[in-house]
């Protein structure tokens, strides 16, 4: 192999989580927390860094907004530590902690005007009057909500107002900004422009934002690195692109885009060449960790990593043949549905790169599968 | 239903609330410009239809302003005036004093006590006002139960029975209901993550609790404080049983003339002025419909 | 998070819950007092219920009282539903203003007043007063209190549901009276009985609008509260509020399953 293949599309060079001598800015130490008979949060252990953009992702009911809310100190942990600093924050009420939070329901005090609610927390910090109305109109200019200070927010719109929460939220300088499902309320037009507004923004302040959602188009976009949540504890951390091309067990892969997935049994390993055997064919995947040999574990497929052909590929490995049973036209991609044996259906999916197609492909086509080695993933789990 | 087929429904109640409180209205109105006699009915003018028109004209010839000016000359209605405005007002401020803290108390509950609790305070809302308001006389009596259990405790036996004080007692007591709901009503309704993002932005809770719960509060507030101030400015039964011959407000003075006097017209005077002196604050509470008993 | 309530909280609901209760209990207590005197206790008895089956114009009374109850709630609910719907589902129309403002009048009016107006009325038209007007009285006085229990409900209910109906065949009216009318049922049994018990205990406007032979209860009790305390009064009192608070329990019980349902 000629030089080592890297994970994902984009380069960049802020990684502080690979740094052993960085401190984190917060830490959480086998933090759990139950809510009755259920337990919301189990042994979750979690480094944030100074000046990440760090995504909380999961369905709802995963934990992920109970975590924030004990960050926040809104919840108390039944066991574990959270540090900020290196110092333990369980003795610090809500309103001693250095973290804000932009509620999901952005939580604007209606009998206060926008420019009232920007300064309410340098208020609460005793800030002089002067400051107060110097940062609050700089807070407003940087949300692009300038002359806007004396309304009421009942007479904002819904983007206004989540922006007003955001001015709010950033006014005092916390350490930590929490954003509770920031863009769930906006449409999507909206949501897509204050995607782009919020990563601008964060690079602008260098602060850390701390992102509570359950779209994962969200947290791949918006987030330095993403932990994936389930059932109260962290299935996953990593880069977007980690968690999408290295997703670290059937869970994670399956909640984070499409995925096709065969189970089956680990017949060889030789270097890093995994093959393997089941009843819908044999495969070859690149492994550096493979399972041992005997084991079952589960091959991942990418719909964009298959190749879907008319005319056979070269006998060998990773190759199914079927019919197609149902095709989707997004406009960017045309996804198809394989039927390969009775009830069983892979997906795949090609991108639209020319106007015009020579053959194009209709319903109840005989077709063909394959895939490379290196599109494939072994999960263990 | 369509919304024109729905108006029909408005067709009954309507008429009914028109001829058994609106006309009534006219007929007092009228009544307070009348005189009194020693007749039955024990007014004058009346109306003679037999004569036509001239009837009529004689009618509202007689019609004169001499009772309000008998109103006017003589302190007892205006000491009684001032006096209802006063116990009420007094009522109002401690009935909200007292009502904050239960109606946010309940609010603080889980979803199961705070049920119970509303229902507990809306109960006695329900049992008679006149025994409630008898159950007093009993306990603050000389003789009665609190003087009895001060006596136990070696204290100073005190005498409420017929005074102000006791006036203000049972006001409080009878109308306590109609200022916790109105407050509960919109304290239950608060976004807790109100509270939450102010305590985030560094208020304490105290401090949160003053600068959005309460100020956020201010309609259930208006409502209550006018929901209890206004028919405790007509109370009657109150000052009657607890507040003895000393206490006079307008509801007693209307009671003691139609009653006791059989002065018609002075009653529909006297009915007249506290009527307008509560249109104000009756038309601030239809702004804001009393969210009481829902 | 909802924060549980504080020691202050607590210690304010307990202070006003024994404000509320404490005369009442104590009224419920003596009544079982085998002394005639208010603050001796001597033992316990029932010689003044015995008493109050044998005096024949508190019997009277109170059966003059549930006659007028019932029938005046009746005439009110009627009416109440009528007010209510008109309000929540038609939207502007004319006398909506009158209509809506009179309720809420009626609600805060002071009873002196109203028993006044409503006396001078009967004697305008030159009706004999007795049962028939002190019924027609409470109707109006109670007509308000049943409107906006209804009317709370009504609101609630998603107008989806009857053109649900309709989408599926059914005529308007229909519509109206097998969907909208069942789910307001407990509105409606509880405007009854809030009606019901406000007539029960009204003292002023029956004394203004009663004549003779048609002493209601509250007429015959204030009568004797006022020649001063009496455990006979303790006794009746007791089972006017155990009558009340067995009927508003229920009704509440009622709703609260009802709202489980929907």
């Amino acid at each position: 192999m000629t030089g080592r293949l890297q994970i994902g599309a984009i380069r960049s060079s802020f990684a502080p989580w690979e740094d052993p001598l960085l401190k984190p800015l917060v830490r959480f130490e086998a933090v759990s927390k139950r809510f009755g008979e259920t337990a919301a949060v189990s042994e979750v252990s979690l480094a944030i860094y100074e000046g990440e953009f760090f995504a909380l992702l999961g369905p709802s009911g995963c934990g992920k907004t109970t975590l924030m809310r004990m960050l926040a100190g809104f919840e108390t942990p039944d066991a574990g530590r959270i540090l900020l600093d290196g110092e333990d924050i369980a003795p610090l009420p809500p309103h001693r902690r250095p973290v804000h939070m932009m509620f999901q329901s952005y939580a604007l005090f209606p009998h206060l005007t926008v420019a009232q609610n920007v300064a309410f927390g340098l208020k609460q910090r005793g800030d002089p009057k002067a400051e107060i109305d110097a940062r609050v109109d700089e807070m407003l200019g940087l949300v692009k909500l300038a002359g806007l200070g004396r309304r009421r927010p009942d007479q904002l719109s819904g983007g206004q107002r989540q922006r007003v929460a955001l001015a709010r939220a950033i006014a005092p300088s916390p350490r930590i900004l929490l954003l509770d499902e920031p863009l769930a309320a906006l449409d999507r037009k909206l949501r897509e422009e204050t995607r782009v507004e919020l990563m601008a923004l964060q690079q602008t302040l260098g602060m850390t934002f701390v992102i509570v959602t359950h779209d994962q188009d969200e947290a791949m976009v918006l987030a330095d690195r993403i932990a994936v949540m389930r059932d109260g504890e962290v299935a996953q951390v990593g880069r977007p692109a980690e968690i999408y091309e290295a997703p670290a067990d059937r869970y994670v892969a399956g909640f984070v885009g499409d995925v096709n997935l065969f189970e089956a049994r680990l017949d060889s390993v030789d270097g890093g060449r995994v093959r393997l055997a089941s009843p819908e064919g044999r495969f070859e995947a690149d492994d550096d960790d493979p399972p041992e040999v005997g084991a079952t574990a589960w091959l991942a497929v990418r719909p964009e990593k298959m190749r879907l052909t008319v005319e056979p590929p070269p006998e060998g490995p990773n190759r199914l043949s079927g019919r197609i049973s149902d095709i989707g036209y997004l406009g960017d991609w045309t996804t198809y549905g394989v039927e390969i044996a009775p009830g069983r259906v892979i997906r795949a999916a090609r991108a639209n790169a020319a106007r015009r197609v020579e053959a194009p492909l209709g319903w109840d086509d005989q077709v063909w599968l394959a895939f490379a080695p290196d599109a494939a993933v072994v999960l263990k789990r | 239903m369509k919304p024109e087929r729905a108006a029909l429904a408005a067709v009954a109640p309507y008429l009914w609330l028109l001829a058994f409180f609106a006309v009534p209205f006219l007929l007092v109105a009228k009544l307070s410009l009348s005189d009194s006699v020693l007749a039955m009915p024990p007014y004058a003018p009346q109306i003679d239809l037999s004569r036509g028109a001239d009837g009529v004209r004689a009618f509202l010839a007689a019609l004169d302003l001499e009772t309000y000016l008998r109103l006017v000359r003589d302190h007892l209605y205006l000491d009684a005036y001032l006096s209802s405005l006063r116990l009420a007002a007094t009522g109002t401020v401690i009935l909200l004093l007292i009502g904050y803290p239960i109606a946010y108390g309940i609010t603080r509950c889980a979803p199961g006590p705070r049920q119970a609790l509303l229902m507990a305070v809306i109960l006695p809302f329900w049992t008679s006002f006149l025994i409630r308001i008898y159950a007093w006389i009993a306990i603050l009596k000389p003789q009665g139960l609190l003087n009895a259990a001060l006596g136990a405790l070696g204290l100073e036996p005190v005498n409420l029975l017929n005074t102000e004080a006791a006036v203000i007692l049972g006001l409080v007591y009878a109308y306590l209901p109609f200022m916790v709901l109105p407050l509960y009503a919109v304290l239950t309704r608060q976004d807790e993550s109100l509270i939450e993002a102010a305590q985030d932005l560094g208020a304490s809770p105290t401090r949160a609790f003053w600068t959005v719960t309460v100020p956020l509060s201010l309609p259930g507030v208006a409502a209550g404080a006018l929901l209890c101030f206004i028919p405790m400015a007509g109370e009657f039964v109150i000052p009657d049983l607890l507040g003895g011959s000393e206490t006079l407000m307008l509801g007693k003075v209307i009671w003691i003339e139609f009653f006791a006097n059989r002065d018609w017209p002075a009653a529909s005077a006297v009915a007249i002025v506290l009527l307008v002196t509560l249109l104000v604050p009756i038309m601030l509470l239809e702004r804001a419909p009393p969210k009481v008993l829902r | 998070m909802r924060r549980g309530p504080s020691a202050f909280n607590v210690a304010a609901i307990v202070a006003g819950l024994v404000f509320l209760y404490l005369p009442i209990v104590l009224l419920i207590l003596y009544s079982f007092n085998a002394s005639s005197l208010v603050t001796v206790w001597g033992g316990f008895s029932t010689r003044w219920y015995a008493a109050l089956a044998k005096d024949q114009q508190m019997l009277d009374a109170a059966w003059t009282t549930l006659r007028v109850g019932a029938i005046s709630a009746t005439l009110a609910t009627v009416l109440g539903v009528l007010a209510a719907v008109a309000l929540v589902r038609a939207g502007k129309f004319r006398g909506r203003w009158g209509l809506a403002g009179m309720t809420y009048a009626t609600l805060v009016m002071p009873e002196v007043i109203l028993g006044l107006s409503l006396l001078l009325l009967f004697v305008a038209v030159g009706a004999p007063r007795g049962f028939w007007t002190v019924t027609l009285s409470h109707a109006t006085l109670t007509l308000a209190y049943a409107t906006v229990v209804v009317q709370a409900r009504l609101a609630s209910i998603d107008r989806s549901l009857e053109e649900a109906a309709q989408d599926l065949g059914c005529p308007p009216a229909m519509a109206f009276l097998k969907i909208t009318l069942p789910a307001i049922a407990p509105a409606v049994a509880a405007a009854w009985m809030l009606a019901f018990t406000l007539s029960l205990d009204d003292l002023v406007i029956a004394s203004f609008t009663s004549g003779p032979g048609a002493t209601t209860l509250p007429m015959r009790l204030y009568s004797q509260v006022r020649l001063g305390v009496d455990p006979k009064i303790n006794a009746i009192s007791t089972l006017l509020i155990g009558l009340v608070a067995t009927g508003v329990i229920a009704a509440y019980l009622i709703q609260q399953r009802a709202a489980r349902r929907a």
